[in-house]
């Protein structure tokens, strides 16, 4: 059987602090208040929101009236703003401090980015409007496209996926159209060790199978392994660069050109591609095509989980089989859309459609507008501050925590730490929980998974010299703490809004939905 | 520039802490030929807030938004009123910009959502279990006939003919690269549905038949034949929810017997936004939910013992199965599905269903209104905020030529199916409760001076 | 009865020509808190060294290859509910699944109590 070792332990052990501050009899305390969820807490015959009485007229339902009692309780609205508001606290964020989450690239959202989204002209109008109704919009998609392009030393982009994941699927789409229309049936797809997920995923959902490449011991693509491997059966190579130890893959051209000599195509992962904006174009590289997440380098806002977008740069080679719709700036300047009914004429080789419309509109405005304010020159300024800053944290606390591969050299814009030389019995997982404590959110942790108790730290370009220090700080502290065995490390948090929740529980018995609790009793 | 706090000395300072002389020696591992000595030819350099915010609002200007005209339009997307609270709450910080709650002890806010959105689809949606989201409802939509693959162990599904031809766009993309079969013709103008070819198509190797409700063409009926037919033959149920208002007023399609729901959230807080970002709904009977993709959040105790909320189930996902996961969906639509959650919470059962009753009722206005244009056929018999208009001419055209006199008339089936000749009069009208009785007869007369 | 363990952490009990098959103590034990375990459908055929059942943690799902070649006669239905019985008991009520054995010579080379325990003494 296969065996996975790696990772964090699921399950806490039960705490019982002798100094803990009595209880109260609300539960609440001070400003951490205790919220109950909406079904324990409002009616079904509360409303938040008035409408005018509806006018008279005959159900066209027949017999399909809804009749049952839909179980959906209602608040009013102060009530509303205050039960979000309320659970907003028990959140962490970016507006309250550092995020050092890596390859997620949590930098600060500028709010301009959020009044433009809202402007009428782009929040109020549907997708389906006859084009000369919305050339504003389609104009927002075409600059954004100019400017990914150029910024990537790319062909064409597309526009349409949804999200990091959506943009690898368009990726492969492209590659996998473009080697059927030479009539090449290639089956395999080529994914390093510390890929991230997605991409073997992406890879087996595409119906090609994946096989792993081999790092070498400092961090990289063993090339050697790679250049064996490739052969008449290989379609692509994913690659993550920087890749995710937080590392320049030195050999990127190379590989590249060994992967185009065997007909094959490079997909390169763009989620980290905040550390070379504007200093590097993965067009110079010999990249066939790159996702890039809006959500990460240009800053619209993760959300708690989404949404995203996942734009795709193309070579040249793969630029005619992009999604549909495509948009086409003509000659007198205005914007011409592609779709079903023009794509013969106009783009004969696309894959198609992948999703309903035309993309994370909401996205392309936000990210746009980060773009134009920081110009060419503020985005070079972004990746050289975000590498600045990783560098920063590695080689002020790499005399504490072990960093695997702080001896070859630089990082690019994120820290790796490991696990090695804690005290017996003490993890990644103490010093991250430890981490909460003293008011930060947590690195990225046991990822990638080719470092044993993976630490990947990226401070992202928009933290403070003063910020960084006092993270520093606590990772410092909490390194010594967990190499001298401080028992009290592995009750952390004690100040967060919950301890260490038990997933054990949650996976064994999932509990996806609440009933009441008279109906849960009768169902046991 | 303005977001970026590191003054020139912390970077001299820094650099002296690296032991690297200059930024430069922090890209030494970027070949020679690759890296770029200045800033990229033919880009302007950074602009202030003030003429940023000039230059996109005079790109907004650029297009007539929905409440600048009277408006018509829905296939998928549909114009609604979303209350002033839930944009307010939405751009809370720590709901805006906190991450993925992979940290659940300071995520309890995002996660306690997520479990209150899950319970609000899937009692909405009539199932069991939903997930917390996915991108849309087109990608949704191609999620569950994979789901039914990966269910059944069978690959032919059976398509609607009333489903959103984009969504079956997105799925007949997909097909061509994993090897399922889709059955699927174009809608004919008729007020009946396609359940009975659908039944008469299902066979032993159908994996699920897909069906909207109410569909493209706003068209409803009852499901309960087509999910007996599929569960005889072995097969699932798939209903395609694209307007969820609906559900305040019409049964439900789990109640029907579907056995996945997905649907189209955006109806509820998101707004239009040019068709993105919005929000895929995904539920199930709970015996499938490992076979659900997507995150899923449930209900734990912390060390203390006191209820918390975690994700779970995660095995599932890409990021442990990697290429076994039921799909590669990472990032999905969360600050979509606390906009939907929080405006559901505002209506509550009461205020959707009232939400839904005038939805309708303003429908059957217009729907009367409309039938009686001279030359102009109401198509259906049945339908909840959405109805299909025959035309004696071209609706495409006659579309674009009512933009041009600033009516937004609706969606005409040429631009949704432009292969399908024999639909090029038909224009599908939504009505909702933000269409007033001005705006139905400022198009009925604009209809009337077109046609003539 | 005879009880065999293979290198990748399962044993086999074989009766006539039934072999129960789970996987090992020390392997629950390195797997830590399982979550679910999915068991092939009965009637089902495997090849030596096919997938034939998952078990999961929280945090990662793990194959379990088929250490023999046969059809699947029964599956330890209460695992459904009890996962944690691979945890408490990973060598008897925990077992996962029973195959009428195709190919007894399969089990030859395979190791015993005591070489699986130098086995897994020298990882």
């Amino acid at each position: 059987m296969t065996m996975l070792k790696e990772g964090r332990p699921t399950a806490p052990t039960p705490v019982e602090d002798a100094h803990m501050a009595p209880a109260t009899a609300t539960g609440n305390r001070a400003l951490m208040l205790e919220e109950k969820l909406i079904f324990e807490i409002g009616s079904t015959d509360t409303t938040g929101v008035d409408f005018a009485d509806a006018p008279q007229a005959a159900s066209r339902f027949g017999s399909l009236a809804r009749t049952d009692g839909i179980g959906l309780p209602g608040l009013s609205e102060q009530e509303t703003v205050r039960h979000y508001t309320r659970l907003s606290r028990q959140n962490y964020a970016i507006d309250l401090g550092l995020f050092p989450l890596g390859s997620c690239t949590m930098k600060h959202n500028p709010r301009l980015n959020e009044k433009v989204a809202r402007m009428p002209g782009f929040a109020d109008i549907h997708p389906l409007q006859p084009q000369s109704t919305v050339q504003g919009a389609l104009g927002v998609i075409n600059e954004l496209a100019v400017w990914l392009i150029t910024l990537t030393g790319m062909h064409g982009v597309a526009m349409t996926p949804k999200a990091g994941a959506h943009g690898e699927l368009c990726g492969l789409l492209c590659i996998r159209a473009a080697l059927e229309a030479r009539g090449d049936a290639r089956q395999v797809v080529l994914v390093p060790e510390s890929a991230h997920g997605t991409n073997p995923a992406t890879a087996a959902f595409c119906g090609y199978k994946v096989e792993d490449i081999p790092a070498t011991p400092d961090g990289r693509v063993d090339l050697e392994a790679l250049k064996t491997r490739l052969g008449p059966d290989v379609a692509a190579v994913m690659i993550t660069n920087p890749n995710t130890c937080g590392l320049f893959e030195r050999d990127m051209k190379v590989i590249s050109d060994a992967v185009h000599a065997a007909g094959a195509f490079v997909y390169c992962d763009g989620a980290n591609f905040n550390a070379i904006v504007g200093r590097v174009r993965p067009g110079d590289l010999g990249v066939d095509a790159m996702h890039i997440n809006l959500h990460k380098t240009f800053s619209t806002p993760h959300g708690g989980g989404g949404p995203g977008s996942g734009p795709v740069v193309l070579s040249e080679a793969l630029s005619p089989f992009g999604p549909l719709p495509y948009t086409v700036r003509m000659a007198d300047g205005t914007i011409h859309l592609i779709e079903e009914d023009n794509v013969g004429e106009e783009m004969p080789q696309s894959f198609g459609r992948m999703s309903a419309f035309h993309g994370q509109m909401g996205m392309f405005t936000r990210a746009l507008t980060y773009i134009l304010s920081h110009g060419a020159d503020g985005l070079r300024q972004v990746a050289e501050d975000a590498v600045l800053n990783a560098n920063y944290v590695l080689r002020s606390l790499e005399d504490v925590l072990d960093a695997p591969f702080g001896a070859s050299g630089p990082c690019m814009h994120e820290a790796l730490f490991s696990d090695k030389g804690l005290a017996e019995g003490f993890t990644t997982l103490d010093i991250a929980k430890g981490l909460i404590d003293e008011g930060f959110h947590p690195m990225t942790m046991y990822f990638p998974l080719v470092v044993h108790g993976a630490m990947l730290v990226e401070p992202t370009e928009t933290e403070s010299k003063a910020a960084l220090d006092q993270f520093i700080l606590a990772l410092r502290s909490l390194a010594e703490r967990a190499k001298a065995g401080d028992e009290a490390l592995k009750g952390a948090p004690y100040h967060a809004p919950r301890r260490r929740l038990d997933e054990t529980l949650a996976a064994r018995k999932p509990v996806l939905s609440w009933s009441e609790p008279d109906l849960a009793d009768a169902a046991e | 520039m303005r977001y970026l706090p590191l003054t020139d000395g912390d970077r001299q300072a820094m650099l002296a802490t690296i032991g690297a002389a200059s930024i430069d020696d922090l890209f030494v591992d970027v070949p020679a030929e690759a890296r770029l000595a200045g800033t990229i030819p033919g880009l302007p350099d950074h602009a202030s807030e003030m003429a940023v915010e000039r230059h996109m609002a005079a790109l907004a200007r650029k297009n007539l938004s929905a409440g600048e005209a009277p408006f018509f339009l829905g296939a998928g997307a549909y114009k609604h009123h979303v209350p002033a609270s839930v944009d307010h709450l939405i751009q809370r910080g720590e709901f805006l910009t906190a991450y993925t709650p992979y940290q659940p002890e300071i995520a309890q806010g995002t996660l306690q959502v997520l479990f209150e959105f899950q319970t609000q689809v899937a009692r909405l949606l009539g199932c069991d279990v939903a997930n917390a989201s996915m991108y849309d409802g087109s990608t949704a939509c191609w999620e569950a006939i994979g789901m039914a693959r990966r269910i059944t162990k069978r690959g032919k599904a059976i398509l609607s003919s009333g489903l959103h031809p984009h969504y079956v766009s997105v799925a007949q993309t997909m097909a061509k690269f994993t090897g399922d079969e889709l059955a699927y013709t174009t809608p004919e103008l008729d007020s009946e549905c396609d359940s009975s070819k659908l039944i008469a198509a299902i066979d032993k190797d159908t994996s699920c038949v897909v069906v909207q409700y109410p569909d493209i063409l706003g068209r409803i009926e009852d499901l309960t034949a087509l999910a007996d037919a599929a569960h005889a033959a072995g097969a699932l149920l798939i209903a395609v929810v694209t307007e969820p208002v609906a559900l305040g007023a019409i049964k439900a399609p789990g109640a029907m017997g579907a056995d996945i729901v997905v649907g189209e959230g955006q109806s509820l807080g998101v707004g239009l936004q040019f068709g993105g970002p919005y929000l895929g709904l995904f539920a199930c009977k709970q015996k499938y939910v490992r076979q659900m993709p997507g995150r899923l959040c449930g209900e734990t105790v912390d060390a203390a013992g006191k209820r918390g909320f975690v994700l779970t189930l995660s095995t599932r996902e890409q990021h442990i199965r990697r290429e076994k996961a039921t799909s590669n969906i990472c990032t999905n639509s969360g600050l979509c599905a606390l906009a939907f959650s929080i405006h559901m919470t505002l209506l509550g059962e009461k205020g959707l269903r009232q939400l839904a009753g005038l939805n309708h009722a303003l429908a059957c206005q217009a729907a009367d209104r409309l039938a009686k244009v001279p030359g102009v056929t109401l198509m259906n018999d049945s339908f909840f905020n959405e109805f299909t208009l025959i035309l004696p001419t071209d609706a495409r055209e006659a579309v674009r030529n009512l933009a041009d006199r600033g009516i937004l008339a609706g969606v005409s089936l040429g631009r949704l199916f432009p292969t399908a000749p024999d639909l090029a009069n038909g224009l599908v009208v939504a009505v909702t409760e933000t269409t007033t009785a001005e705006d139905i007869d400022a198009l009925a007369k604009a209809l009337e001076e077109e046609l003539a | 009865m005879s009880r065999y363990f293979t290198d990748e952490h399962e044993w086999i009990d074989v009766e006539g020509e039934i072999a129960t098959v789970g996987i090992t103590d020390y392997a629950q034990e390195q797997l830590g808190d399982i979550v679910f375990v999915e068991l092939p459908a009965e009637g089902t055929t495997f090849e030596k060294g096919d997938d034939a059942a998952v078990v999961e943690s929280v945090k990662a799902a793990s194959d379990v290859y088929a250490p023999i070649s046969g059809e699947v006669v029964e599956t330890n239905s209460a695992l459904e509910d009890e996962p944690a019985l691979v945890n408490s008991d990973a060598e008897e009520d925990g077992w996962f699944f029973k195959l009428r054995l195709t190919d007894a010579t399969e089990l030859e080379g395979l190791m015993n109590e005591a070489a699986y325990k130098k086995f897994v003494a020298s990882l």
